[in-house]
């Protein structure tokens, strides 16, 4: 009964993204059709969408073993919320929550009042929804989770135990997903401005907030990745360059860049690089989703080939396809003479300079993380040798690239829009890099870290200081009469990622580890912690079998607290699962891992190690988020403006203060700003 | 319009051809002006100078897929490092100090295994495993990281806890 429910309503949402697609297609090549029409067609795929996720999740709680979905990863002993973050656990269902989240953003978007050129958002509208046709599609005939399963099993293995183990489990993935899906917004605004024409100029101000939104969900999706896998899943790191880690990364690099292409000032946004970058992001998506749903590269052996693996690639190569002729034939002297014409050249020392190096940069390291993440795949596919790219590769190219960025995020900072001189420029300069040389005197002095890792030190101190001095400089008296959200934004973004790249330089650098054997009562010692085993206790959890080392910190005469490892085995899955105890405090983390127990429980094979500054890299990253949110920000009570450069309507007073005295502008509570 | 000379318009001016894109020196061809030209060669400096980088650290850094047999055959490979993947022989693990030796099996060849660290506890006599390290002249593989082959969904191998730390 859910399963016929469930596949009818993935064939009504098929049916309405169709119609939605043909519907708002029809709206943008005549914009007198009617508008009521395509709304509700995406309105009804956004109602299939939220019907089949609930439906799976019905059949997930009760459970119903008649469902295939459920009867591969659902089980009586999961408890309650792990039962409903198994939606999301495994291929199948995880497609219904990109769905749903397609589906939400395609109804949101159909509801949005576009300002300027209407045939922009239909056009948007449309390519969304076609977007949503080819998923739809993929789900309904290649993965659909809802197909019965004949005979009915009496109980399931539950999800993998990797993905139980901790509450973050209900919050990555769809944080992750609400990022990645987001990014088609500005790709169909993208699209839309080159297939209207040079009226299209105006889809960056439509697009932007969107993309913009994307970002900030995404941002914090692999933030919250990196933690869940140094946390929660024992691997001991944040960042293993592993594909699937790449994929998320990949459209965030290009996303960042598209961001710092449409938010500069002057309104003469390089059309051509934002289109590019809008067109990539989402490519890069899907890139992404190909990779790691058709297992591809996700792991040492080939997994048995599923049947999405070629569908995404053939979606992919037509995406690509369309997106370059379209660009080739509609973005070409014709579309960006407007723009460029429009800009002047701008002065060699100022801050469009520098986001032109931002551009090329972010650019060039997403393409050097491209190529390490399909090189095995392509070697495979070309020459049949199966190899592997290691961490390595990445360090010796996107780590030195990134450094640039930051030395450039950092030095935007101090230039001023107009251009300046270079005195001027040296000036400001002494202060952040006098910073940037003490940092690499101190740790070329008190260790002896390798030339990377002083660099990434010595630019991660500029940075900040030049962050600081850029914040500093705008005094509060400015005339200004409302906060300039979009600056402090991203002033507060750019603190995140510096703060980040000395965490990561530091816990990369300075991270000691060691691991024994010991005895009840034997103490294990690294420079900064030292730990004594205390007991082994076993225990049956309703997930297992759990065994657990009591450690004692600190020294025998001293104790400092208790730190508890665990490894559970699961018998459903024939796996066993470890989980760390971490001590964190602000400038080092204690991390201890239980290895192994030897058969009698009297002796615990266990890894001790100090993280320094690992704390520095989440709170990097919520400023970071923090920072999007607020450039999200917009005070109560305005109207958005046509021409939607919300930095120059800031800085210039009385068109601001015309669009408030208004009398048309509604009196709220928040008016005051 | 017929824009050049012939016997039938002797009237039109000789002009001078459109000048091909492909002539830098023109500054009338709006397709190479001077800020085209001079994105033109950044473009193609940028490029060249990321293919550099991606060759540079591909040198050394990739790891290639062997099985017993073939590293048995082959002496060459002795030197380069592999990654090695078959089953892990029943009865054939045990510890030998601080290293855990063991023997895959794949294809009917059969090779000891010596580990240092401790594997992942999901690593168990019978599964697939694959071992990444260096073949050494007496015929035993000498592996730092071992991985094993997991379930068929879409989450990463967790990496061996004997690498010690993070992501640099």
């Amino acid at each position: 009964m859910t399963s016929q429910f469930g596949t009818w309503a993935l064939g009504t949402g098929l049916a309405a993204s169709v119609a939605a697609t043909l519907l708002w297609l029809r709206l943008a090549l005549n914009p007198d059709a009617p508008l009521r029409p395509a709304r509700a067609a995406s309105g009804v795929g956004l109602l299939a969408a939220a019907v089949a996720c609930g439906a799976l999740e019905w059949a997930l709680l009760r459970p119903d073993f008649s469902v295939r979905f459920v009867a591969d990863n659902g089980g009586r002993q999961v408890p309650l919320y792990y039962s409903v973050t198994s939606l999301w656990s495994a291929l199948d269902g995880s497609l219904l929550l990109w769905l749903l989240i397609l589906a939400g953003y395609a109804g949101l978007l159909a509801r949005t009042v576009p300002a300027g050129d209407r045939r922009l958002h239909h056009w948007a509208m449309a390519v969304v929804s076609l977007v949503a046709v080819f998923f739809f599609a993929l789900s309904y005939f290649a993965a659909n989770p809802f197909h019965p399963v004949e005979p009915v099993p009496a109980d399931g293995p539950g999800p993998n135990p990797l993905l139980r183990a901790h509450p973050a489990m209900g919050l990555h993935p769809p944080l992750l997903y609400a990022g990645y899906v987001g990014l088609v917004v500005p790709f169909g605004y993208g699209l839309a401005g080159l297939l209207v024409g040079d009226a299209g100029r105006h889809w960056i101000s439509a697009a932007r907030r969107w993309a913009l939104a994307a970002w900030a969900l995404l941002t914090a999706g692999i933030a919250l990745g990196a933690w869940w896998s140094y946390a929660v899943l024992g691997w001991g790191g944040y960042w293993a360059w592993d594909p699937v880690e790449n994929a998320s990364l990949l459209p965030w690099l290009t996303a960042t860049a598209f961001l710092h292409t449409v938010f500069t000032r002057r309104g003469a946004s390089r059309a051509g690089w934002s289109v590019a970058l809008a067109c990539a992001s989402f490519l890069l998506v899907l890139v992404g989703t190909f990779l790691t749903r058709s297992g591809v590269v996700a792991s040492v052996h080939a997994f048995t080939e599923s049947p999405l693996g070629p569908l995404l690639l053939g979606f992919l190569l037509l995406v690509s396809i369309g997106t370059v002729v379209l660009v080739g034939w509609r973005g070409g002297p014709g579309g960006d003479a407007g723009s460029q014409v429009a800009s002047p050249a701008s002065p060699p020392l100022s801050r469009a300079t520098a986001l032109v190096g931002n551009r090329i940069l972010l650019t060039t390291v997403a393409a050097v993380v491209l190529v390490g993440t399909v090189l095995p795949a392509v070697a495979e596919a070309v020459s049949g040798t199966a190899l592997a790219v290691g961490p390595v590769y990445y360090h010796r190219t996107a780590v030195p690239l990134a450094i640039g960025v930051l030395v450039l995020m950092g030095l935007a900072a101090l230039l001023p829009s107009s251009g300046t001189s270079p005195g001027e420029t040296a000036r400001r300069a002494i202060g952040p890099v006098a910073v940037g040389l003490a940092t690499i005197a101190v740790t070329g002095l008190s260790s002896r870290p390798g030339p990377m890792a002083l660099a990434a030190f010595g630019c991660a101190g500029f940075s900040l200081a030049a962050t600081v001095a850029g914040l500093c400089r705008r005094s509060p008296d400015n005339g200004r009469r409302s906060i300039p959200w979009v600056r402090l934004g991203g002033t507060t973004a750019h603190l995140g990622v510096a703060l980040v790249a000395v965490g990561v330089a530091a816990s990369s650098t300075y991270t000691v580890a060691a691991q024994r054997q010991l005895a009840v009562g034997e103490a294990l010692r690294v420079p900064g912690a030292t730990v004594r085993l205390t007991a082994v206790e076993r225990a049956r959890t309703t997930a297992g079998m759990a065994v657990r080392a009591r450690l004692t910190l600190g020294a025998a005469d001293r104790p400092d607290g208790t730190l508890v490892p665990e490894l559970t085995y699961h018998p459903h899955h024939d796996t066993t699962v470890s989980l760390p105890a971490i001590r964190s405090g602000p400038l080092q983390d204690t991390y201890t891992t239980l290895l192994a127990v030897s058969a009698d429980g009297r002796s615990a094979t266990v890894r001790l190690a100090v993280n320094p500054m690992v704390a520095l890299i989440w709170a990097g990253g919520s400023l970071c988020v923090l920072g999007g949110l607020l450039a999200l920000a917009r005070p109560l009570g305005r109207r958005r403006s046509v021409s939607g450069s919300r930095a120059r309507s800031d800085r210039s007073g009385p068109p601001a203060a015309v669009s408030r005295s208004g009398a048309t502008v509604p009196d709220g509570p928040g008016n005051a700003l | 319009m017929e824009r050049y000379p012939s016997p039938d318009n002797p009237d039109i001016p000789r002009r001078r051809r459109a000048v091909p894109w492909c002539r830098l020196t023109s500054g009338r061809d709006p397709a190479m002006s001077r800020p085209g030209r001079a994105r033109f060669s950044l473009a193609l400096v940028v490029l060249a100078g990321t293919a550099l980088l991606i060759h540079a650290g591909l040198q050394g850094t990739l790891s290639y897929y062997r099985t017993p047999t073939e590293l048995a055959a082959d002496p060459d490979d002795r030197t380069t490092r592999a990654r090695l993947g078959g089953a892990v022989v029943p009865g054939s693990v045990r510890q030998d100090g601080d290293q855990i030796v063991f023997r895959l099996a794949a294809d009917g060849h059969e090779i000891t295994v010596r580990q240092t660290g401790v594997p992942p506890d999901t690593f168990r006599a019978g599964q697939d495993a694959v071992v990444e390290g260096v073949l050494g002249s007496d015929g035993v593989f000498y592996a730092d990281q071992v991985l094993v082959k997991h379930g068929n969904d879409y989450r990463p191998p967790p990496p061996p806890p004997a690498k010690s730390g993070t992501a640099r």
